[in-house]
């Protein structure tokens, strides 16, 4: 293993991600990972890693890391305005870095996006804990220390089979991506417990223009724009899982996310599509989406279009690679 | 519950494309049994695609990947399995001592607590050392047990004010049911207690000291006793 980034800079959390712990949720674990799933794994495949490494899920704004030894990094998700020593730095592929070199992300560069993914090849080299590397907060385990990075903690990253030179300058082709979007239409199947809602409650959900309010976080997004008629305060507690829309008493929605608690007591009424939660991951507070009825043989297609674009082969392009091979030099034209 | 119970009565909904929530009627602790029941033969079966599986109070959570299998071929396997339950029997469960010291500092409620309920303090350590009560299920944090139900008299409400920290280790007891909490958390339930024992270790195999379907007993540690 091999220094790889040293953290100059974090003012919002940036933690350690991978595709989290599926199996571990019934001994009370958030299954974790990362937001936008999507994003963390092509963001490895650029950089020639297996798509379940661990990388970094910065979300918007405020991350400086120095480059400690000469690695190939990738970032996919938002733009978050990301340079390399102050010259704007590619999107969705690979590139070279030197030690000395200043990566940051500033902030939010277009109408849409708040987390961005930065993956290094070997991968971030952080122990397997219960089967996975991410950061589990609510455990205080996995990652660094359980814990969002913090100012000088210094990343290792694992061994790089192959050259590095040939995996730099790869680029991801733009049609095989989520229809990444301001003001998104989400899709949702409906919930499993229609009889604890009135009969209009879906159509209110579909109808309504709905903003991310301020207390949202990895957690789950708490979601303002109308109430929903639902008739009973709470239910026994049952397992739950990411894109569920549960709603107290009051009527306003609960978008369950990756770090949402394993088990809930609100009735359900209606659950986001696997599809599409790379969309609604990169959502801020004040963002606006609409909810979409579909069905569940098309949420199934719409999973298997997406798990085959995350599986796309990756095109050489020989101007790119070229260079990758002169170092990070020259990425103006992509930036 | 149990032997003596009759048999609930079952629902199969999607969670989404990729889960099935099992919910038992009656939606109470009496139809957790066989929600341990199905969680054990689920298991062992291990359908293709089964990602995992969550128990809840009267329900399993049973998760799957679409692309390898289909709701309706979980469903089939359901089918059989939920007409044939018998449920878990408390003879067959592990019982865990959970050892604790009640009142004071350990346990800052339970005066209150006796106080809501008329009987003395003494009287609800008794009452809440008096059997050995079912692990439900986790939930709400990594390692975080329902247990119960606990009797009529200890049924109290949840707190009208919400602590925004538990000390780990806090026994507490809220809406029928007791808990323990593994961690330092913020919590709305009522602290009676608390127990040295270390409910939540992610470096151990299992990573939690009780699972759903194991038994409890809890012990009244002497006063100057070590928690």
């Amino acid at each position: 293993m091999t220094a790889a980034l040293r953290v100059l800079g974090a003012d919002l959390p940036i933690t350690v991600q991978d595709l989290g712990r599926p199996t571990a949720q019934r001994f009370g674990v958030p299954t974790g990972g990362a937001m936008d799933r999507f994003a963390l794994t092509v963001a490895n495949r650029l950089v020639g890693n297996p798509p379940d490494a661990a990388a970094l899920e910065i979300t918007v704004g405020g991350a400086a890391l120095e480059v400690l030894s000469p690695v190939v990094v990738a970032i996919t998700g938002a733009d978050l305005g990301a340079e390399l020593d102050d010259r704007a730095l590619p999107l969705w592929t690979s590139v070279y870095v030197r030690p000395g070199q200043l990566l940051q992300l500033t902030r939010r560069r277009r109408a849409w996006g708040a987390r961005a993914y930065l993956a290094i090849a070997g991968g971030l080299d952080v122990p397997v804990v219960l089967g996975a590397c991410g950061t589990s907060l609510a455990g205080a385990f996995g990652g660094v220390d359980g814990r969002p990075l913090r100012l000088d903690d210094i990343l290792l990253r694992g061994a790089v089979h192959g050259d590095l030179a040939t995996l730099a300058g790869r680029r991801w082709p733009e049609d095989t991506m989520p229809g990444y979007v301001d003001n998104p239409a989400i899709h949702v199947l409906p919930g499993p417990h229609r009889e604890h809602f009135e009969r209009t409650a879906l159509d209110a959900l579909t109808e309504t223009e709905w903003t991310v309010g301020a207390a949202s976080n990895r957690m789950g997004y708490r979601l303002a724009g109308a109430a929903l008629p639902v008739k009973t305060a709470s239910i026994a507690s049952h397992g739950v899982v990411a894109g569920a829309l549960q709603v107290p008493p009051d009527g306003a929605p609960i978008l369950l996310m990756a770090d949402a608690q394993t088990t809930g007591g609100y009735p359900i009424v209606a659950v986001v599509v696997g599809a599409d939660l790379p969309l609604v991951a990169q959502l801020l507070p004040g963002d606006r989406l609409r909810f979409r009825r579909t069905t569940a043989a098309r949420a199934v297609a719409a999973w298997r279009a997406l798990d085959a674009h995350a599986r796309s082969r990756i095109p050489e392009d020989a101007a790119l690679a070229a260079l990758g091979l002169a170092g990070a030099g020259p990425v103006g034209p992509f930036g | 519950m149990g032997a003596e119970g009759t048999a609930p009565r079952w629902t199969v909904r999607a969670v989404g494309e990729a889960a099935l929530l099992v919910a038992a009627k009656p939606d109470t602790p009496a139809s957790n049994p066989y929600i341990t029941a199905l969680y054990r033969r689920l298991t062992e079966l291990q359908p293709p695609g089964l990602t995992a599986l969550v128990p809840g109070i009267s329900s399993l959570l049973v998760r799957f990947d679409p692309l390898q299998t289909a709701a309706g071929t979980l469903e089939r396997t359901l089918k059989p399995l939920l007409a044939g339950l018998e449920p878990h029997r408390s003879g067959q469960q592990r019982v865990i001592i959970i050892p604790v010291r009640y009142g004071g500092v350990d346990g800052p409620d339970l005066e209150a607590v006796a106080a809501l309920c008329g009987v003395a303090p003494a009287e609800i350590v008794a009452d809440h050392c008096s059997k050995v009560y079912p692990v439900l299920m986790l939930g709400f944090a990594p390692g975080f047990p329902y247990i119960g139900p606990v009797s009529e008299l200890l049924s109290v409400p949840r707190r009208a004010t919400p602590r925004s920290a538990v000390p780990a280790g806090s026994v507490a007891l809220a809406a029928g049911l007791t808990g323990i909490y593994p961690a330092r958390l913020p919590g709305g339930w009522h602290i009676i207690g608390r127990t040295a024992l270390q409910l939540f270790d992610p470096s151990a195999d299992p990573p939690t000291l009780l699972a759903a379907g194991d038994g409890v007993r809890f012990e009244a540690l002497a006063d100057g006793a070590q928690p």
